[in-house]
């Protein structure tokens, strides 16, 4: 049974880097349990989009926001928001894999650690669940203690999700997470992706037009700042209803 | 006129860049040469394990290098934690504006202000306004005070060195602004900060005119027994003897001015061991 229910609801989201507008009046809603695919050029403000569901737009210098972002019916700029818990419920993976400079173990249990999590055996258990639902547990379980630096670019993303799934969050945001990685590194990332959807809702930000029809359940076209299209992925593959939609993932430019 | 050849002018700046290294490195050389030539025949056990004697003509200088110890002590226990703050404050929360661009201006012109002047400052500040008289704890703070800007310096370029992205990550995993500069950026800046106390403890060690008025004693031959004691030190020791005792030997001077090198050595080189240790564990 495919739950409906809107998880995130943007209205009119417009957002400034300066003098430059990143995002134009974008509204759209990510359903629960599902992958919402976002697609577009570089400089579209796909990514601008993920890191204001988090708010992590917050560290950008003379940024501007205006519009409404509700999230689980909470507007997430409102006035008694805990930013921290808001980040630890919509988790994000970033575009290159970035182990902090600490062992495996410590990568994982970092966000539960500063959630105020100190005992050992329960951080055990959360370390050995996260590298497991992040299907990184069979080749790390005997080295927890090793850098996680030293692990291979593709180990190092599932470590990075691990690492959010810790966090118990119910949204993660994939920035580009396989724009680093190998073929073979991208199906198991890919593969992960489809397992979590089953419990979390994921919005996956792509350069790779491809990798949206292969996951995404629907797929939303920006460009230039603007949402240009969404619809299911089939649909949008198959019939785009913008000639621009068209034109891009045909690659006839981007 | 003919261009030279790529390889021929290789072979200049070559040459050039390896002269201008070999003539930075001769004066330090010949300085410690000199220094371990005239000094090593003064060192023996009752150089280093007792007083002056005799119009500090003969006898040891172990209150000068005790003293030196205190106020090395003093200097870096007030001015790191004060200059790693100041430091943290104005790279991770200050905003960026003209009145911390001016801040940091300032602090790097301090670095500049001629010792001398810091030992007046604190002779006004410590020694009479708040009466701590002449002692280590005047002197110390007048160090500690003439090396807040390299710590400062040193302790913002580490944190400026610290990848932006690992805040970011640490941030999107819910830990607050503090719990990231606490847990990921402070461990990953210590060996630059290390760097910082080594230049301070250097500093601290050989410099006379800040504690000329401050702290120094020209002569005494006890230990201290409270912070609020005066004590030798061995650059005024060393400035001492040189010019004011006459028909001293040779050898006691710069075997004085070897224990002073030392003793910065060997502090410093402790803090190099855990620079070491720290740096092999850091990588990205």
């Amino acid at each position: 049974m495919v739950d409906k229910l809107a998880r995130i609801v943007t209205e009119e989201l417009n957002v400034w880097y300066g003098a430059h507008q990143a995002l134009k009046s974008i509204s759209l809603k990510v359903e629960a349990n599902e992958i919402l695919g976002i697609i577009g050029p570089a400089n579209s403000g796909k990514s601008t989009f993920l890191q204001v569901l988090n708010r992590l737009i917050d560290l950008k210098p003379q940024t501007r926001v205006s519009g409404r972002i509700l999230i689980d019916n909470q507007e997430i700029f409102g006035a008694n928001i805990d930013v921290e818990a808001l980040r630890r419920k919509i988790g994000m993976i970033f575009a290159l894999p970035i182990p902090l400079p600490m062992s495996i173990f410590d990568n994982i249990a970092y966000g539960p650690r500063r959630n105020g999590i100190k005992k050992k055996s329960m951080l055990e258990e959360i370390v050995e669940e996260s590298l497991k639902a992040a299907y990184l547990w069979d080749e790390v379980k005997d080295r927890l203690s090793d850098s996680g630096l030293n692990l291979s670019g593709g180990q190092q993303q599932r470590l990075c999700i691990a690492r959010t799934l810790a966090l118990k969050p119910e949204v993660i945001l994939f920035d580009e997470p396989c724009s680093g990685l190998d073929p073979v590194s991208t199906g198991k990332v890919e593969e992960a992706m489809l397992e979590l959807k089953k419990n979390y809702t994921l919005v996956l930000v792509t350069n790779n037009t491809k990798q949206a029809s292969r996951v995404a359940d629907r797929t939303a076209f920006f460009l230039m700042g603007e949402l240009i299209e969404i619809n299911n992925t089939q649909e949008m593959f198959t019939v785009p209803r913008d000639k621009r939609t068209e034109d891009y993932i045909s690659g006839r430019f981007g | 006129m003919k261009k030279l050849s790529p390889k021929i002018t290789q072979k200049i700046v070559f040459s050039l860049l390896s002269l201008a290294t070999l003539l930075a490195m001769v004066p330090v050389v010949l300085i410690v040469l000199i220094i371990i030539k005239n000094g090593l025949g003064a060192i023996n056990w009752e150089f280093l394990t007792t007083a002056p004697r005799n119009g500090m003509r003969e006898g040891g200088i172990l209150p000068a290098i005790v003293g030196t110890f205190c106020l090395v002590t003093g200097a870096v226990v007030f001015a790191v934690p004060v200059g790693v703050f100041a430091a943290i404050y104005l790279n991770e929360y200050a905003k960026k504006n003209w009145l911390t661009r001016l801040i940091r201006l300032a602090i790097i012109n301090l670095a500049g202000v001629s010792s001398v002047v810091y030992g007046l400052f604190g002779l006004g500040l410590f020694v009479i306004f708040l009466k701590f008289g002449a002692s280590i704890l005047a002197g110390a703070m007048t160090l500690a005070i003439m090396n807040l800007p390299v710590i400062i310096t040193a302790t913002r370029e580490a944190l400026a060195n610290v990848p932006q992205s690992f805040r970011e990550v640490s941030l999107s995993l819910g830990a607050s602004k503090w719990q990231t500069i606490w847990h990921v950026v402070l461990p990953n800046a210590i060996p630059g900060i290390l760097t910082g106390i080594i230049l301070e403890i250097s500093r601290a060690a050989g410099e006379t005119a800040p504690i000329l008025f401050t702290v120094a004693a020209f002569y005494l031959p006890g230990f201290p027994t409270s912070v609020f004691d005066q004590v030798m030190a061995l650059p005024m020791h060393l400035y001492a003897i040189s010019t004011q005792i006459p028909n001293i030997g040779l050898d006691v001077r710069y075997g004085t001015a070897l224990v002073l090198l030392g003793v910065v050595l060997g502090v410093n080189s402790v803090v190099i061991i855990i620079r070491a240790r720290l740096r092999r564990r850091q990588k990205w």
